[in-house]
């Protein structure tokens, strides 16, 4: 045994190398290596390959590499478990800076299980900037391995070895530990050390993530950042993988090797002295990270209650944030990438484990974001903070994603309240709003791949086809109730006040994730963007705009989490042009490259209507797949009519024209739904036409070759479509 | 009980001359630039305002991501360039701008209570004092 606890050298001579490569190593320059990586852990083999000069100009980096790759890897009708579909991690050219705040972030791509579709995720921890120091501005994982693997990629020696890897753990939270000790050199080394990986849970089921790891050289742990969405983690380990690790032990500033390190310094120290003095009166992220949203979205009827059903309740103070902010440990420099002093990855140690296969061990949790806290708490019904943390730990160290997991679950207990489940169906799990420990026995089942867990796994969608097929449900109260869109779980906010929302959410490429655009204030509190021409701007150039962090390897966080003091003045404070500003400052300082506000957004034109041409090909991504459930749009039920009704009365009466007096409340429902529906449909044509799509929702092909991604086998999928 | 050796400065006593700030970059830098200087001499209303690290407030080192920023025995904040990674962070959260940042260079500096400056103090504006603490 080591000083970590672990037999390292026990677990060692368990390894069987599978196969090596060596490779030049070469200093990135001005923020790009212009060389991928390529890792097939079926057959064993290794290789680089370089960037072409059209793959740079078109695709920039970032998530626009990682979807280049995987159009190239897979066919039209290439499955998540197929082998050639790959998980593709690239960062792009401002990621790895460590001056300015939010440059640490990798993307994920792969066909995910849940959607069939490209699924993209946007994650922190020193994975993915090590990666690129370590020489590629990509890697590429493809195969599937007969037996655990583990991938170790030496950026500081120039090796890439993969070999099977019987002993380590499985579980984040062990494995992440495991690795740090087993490739660091000697304690100090420890911090150069990152691996990904998932875990039990998402060999069990659909919702799988991905852990990206950070080690925090204070708590002397090794701390995770998840890919949450999509079901990477699934894919990841039906493809055998345990770990992939990355070693980068020379990080300083000239590691990016920027054009101008006076002008990014200069542009980074702004930005810092920005967060030091504001943040305590705008957000709170250094003292609670996203989780100070919780008390806001209650207050504005937005957070999600028993299945979206509500936006808040008398329990939700339960879940305020100071109840979190008294868990965690204060005063430490919590940025999951160096030089990100938003420092929002907060974390509680020693925090004692309640239930499950690590019951007693004192760890130390994530978190938990906004995120967690919403879909682990308020929309299940679970106002324990103890339990939403300890949801958090065992969802991350089993690999699985909070956001999907909260709403598949806070899906079964509206099944269970309307008598779709029983306890014979759930293998005697009660499973009614807030029954904490009946959801951590579920998430418990989920890892143990276990009866009514390997059901919930499947995530919203899957669970809706089983319903009905199993248990005779109605699929249409199914499909009204189940909040997905494409097979992804919505993520946490309630929607049903907000058009601009409802389609910022159902028309994300990858699936309902607010990561493109989050309208809800602009559009319902503010009222600033009041008709259909107004909301289509917006929902064409957040998503245009929110896409370049993807193509970069930038955090949204720092864009709008912290403003400068006069941004209120300023013509556009949505946009937040100051540090619109910056980001054009810090592109230019890193590759010497001019940007302006247009070419920014033409960047990310490019590769979003790449995506979504992708989607198209993969089956998915024209206007019947951009519909919500209507639970995302207004009540669906009586109840939940009648607990707003003054709300929905007056829009009856004043938007929709009808007096509501004397009619029953099944015919407002009925109403005020054809109304609803009838102004998505408005919404989408004005959104289509402004992104310069058809009606159906397929770019046209003058869009694409303005963008010049009038690629042949681009035209080749739009073609039959636009006939 | 932990001391803390530090530069102590009196501006009433201060004529401005800048001795102090080429004694210091000198020394450190190799060259006469009051930009890379450890200690400030500005102009102000009363005279002269110094600023120096006063070695106490230690926001630095708990901001500081990878430990480059430690107290030293003798109470004084040390910056280890090796583990350094140029964020800046410190020199954000500084109250005082006493740890700075040269425009293009890798790390920040800060002062080391090491009284070269004082050395070259024409009236005993600032000295090196060791102040216990509890
Ligand atoms: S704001 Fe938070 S999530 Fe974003 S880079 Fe900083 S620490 Fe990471
Ligand atoms: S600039 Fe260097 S010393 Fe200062 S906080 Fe960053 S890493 Fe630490």
């Amino acid at each position: 045994m080591t000083e970590s606890g672990f037999d390292i050298a026990g677990l060692e001579a368990g390894h069987r190398p599978v196969s090596e490569f060596r490779y030049e190593k070469r200093p990135v320059v001005r923020g790009y290596n212009d060389r991928t990586l390529y890792v097939n852990v079926g057959n064993g083999r290794i290789a680089e390959k370089p960037v072409s000069a059209d793959m740079r100009a078109k695709f920039t980096g970032g998530k626009g590499y990682g979807l280049r790759l995987l159009w190239d890897a897979v066919n039209p009708s290439t499955k998540w478990d197929d082998p050639e579909n790959e998980i593709n991690i690239a960062m792009g050219p401002v990621c790895g800076n460590t001056n300015y705040p939010g440059s640490g972030k990798s993307l994920v791509v792969s066909i995910s299980p849940t959607t069939g579709i490209p699924i993209d995720c946007n994650v922190g921890g020193y994975f993915g900037p090590f990666l690129k120091f370590a020489g590629f501005d990509a890697l590429e994982v493809q195969g599937k391995a007969d037996r655990d693997v583990i991938v170790f990629i030496d950026g500081d020696d120039g090796v890439v070895s993969i070999f099977e890897a019987p002993g380590e753990a499985v579980d984040s939270h062990v494995l992440a530990e495991q690795m740090v000790a087993m490739f660091s050199r000697d304690e100090k080394d420890r911090q150069h050390i990152s691996s990904v990986s998932a875990g039990t849970g998402a060999e069990h089921a659909l919702i799988g993530c991905l852990n990206f790891s950070f080690y925090d050289k204070r708590r002397k742990v090794a701390r995770l950042k998840q890919a949450g969405r999509g079901g990477i983690g699934t894919v990841f380990r039906d493809k055998k993988i345990k770990a992939l690790v990355v070693r980068y032990s020379g990080l300083d500033v000239s590691s990016n090797n920027p054009a101008d390190l006076a002008g990014l310094q200069e542009t980074g120290l702004k930005l810092h002295r920005e967060i030091v003095t504001l943040d305590d009166q705008q957000c709170r992220m250094r003292e609670i990270g996203t989780a100070h949203l919780t008390e806001i979205m209650d207050e504005y009827d937005l957070l999600p209650t028993r299945n979206y059903k509500f936006g808040s309740s008398p329990d939700s103070p339960g879940l305020d944030s100071h109840a979190f902010s008294a868990m965690v440990t204060h005063g430490l420099p919590d940025g999951c990438w160096y030089g990100c002093t938003m420092a929002c990855a907060k974390a509680a140690d020693g925090f004692e484990l309640a239930t499950g296969p690590y019951r007693g061990h004192k760890v130390t949790v994530d978190g938990p974001e906004y995120e967690t806290v919403a879909g682990c708490g308020s929309n299940i019904g679970v106002y324990d903070p103890r339990v939403v943390m300890e949801l958090n730990f065992y969802c991350d160290t089993y690999g699985l994603d909070t956001i999907s997991f909260g709403t598949s679950t806070a899906f079964v207990m509206e099944c269970w309240e309307k008598g779709v489940l029983d306890s014979t169906r759930t293998g005697g799990l009660e499973m009614t709003w807030g029954n904490g420990p009946a959801v951590l026995e579920l998430l418990h089942r989920i890892g143990r791949g276990e009866g009514f867990g390997l059901v919930a796994g499947l995530g919203v969608r899957g669970m809706k086809k089983y319903f009905a097929e199993h248990y005779g449900a109605d699929p249409k109260l199914l499909q009204d109730i189940g909040c997905e869109c494409k097979g992804l779980e919505y993520s946490q906010y309630v929607s049903k006040e907000s058009l601009a929302q409802q389609g910022g959410y159902s028309m994300a490429l990858k699936g309902p994730q607010h990561d493109e655009a989050w309208l809800i204030f602009m559009d319902m509190v503010n009222n600033r963007i009041p008709t259909f021409e107004d909301k289509a701007e917006a929902l064409y150039y957040f998503p245009m705009f929110r896409t370049w962090f993807g193509l970069q390897g930038l955090c949204k966080l720092p864009w709008n989490d912290i403003e400068p003091a006069d941004n209120a003045s300023t013509d556009e404070p949505a946009k937040v042009p100051e540090h619109v500003e910056n980001y054009l400052a810090i592109y230019k300082a890193i590759t010497g490259n001019d940007l302006d506000r247009d070419g920014l957004i033409r960047q990310s034109a490019r590769v979003y209507n790449f995506q979504k041409v992708f989607c198209i090909r993969m089956g998915k991504g024209r206007r019947i797949d951009d519909w919500p459930p209507y639970r995302m749009m207004g009540p669906v039920t009586v109840e939940e009519y009648e607990s707003r009704a003054d709300r929905y009365d007056k829009q009856l009466k004043e938007q929709v024209g009808i007096d509501p007096s004397g009619m029953g409340t099944p015919g407002k429902v009925a109403a005020l739904r054809a109304y609803r529906e009838d102004r998505y449909e408005k919404l989408l044509d004005a959104v289509y036409k402004r992104k310069g799509w058809t009606r159906e929702g397929v770019p046209t092909v003058e869009t694409l070759h303005d963008l010049g991604i009038d690629y042949p086998e681009v035209l080749e999928v739009v073609k039959p479509l636009l006939e | 009980m932990p001391s803390v050796k530090r530069l102590a400065s009196d501006s009433s006593k201060c004529i401005g001359c800048g001795a102090c700030m080429t004694a210091c970059s000198t020394l450190f830098f190799k060259v006469d630039d009051p930009a890379r200087s450890c200690i400030s001499v500005t102009p102000s209303d009363s005279g002269s305002k110094i600023t120096v690290c006063d070695q106490t407030c230690r926001l630095c080192v708990a901001e500081c991501p990878v430990q480059a920023l430690t107290v030293s025995s003798q109470g004084v904040v040390m910056l280890d360039r090796k583990l350094c990674v140029g964020c800046l962070a410190c020199v954000a959260v500084c109250p005082i701008g006493a740890i700075r940042h040269y425009p293009g260079s890798a790390n920040p500096f800060k002062c080391i209570a090491c009284g070269a400056c004082a050395r070259k103090c024409p009236t005993g504006a600032i000295g090196i004092v060791v102040e216990e603490r509890s």
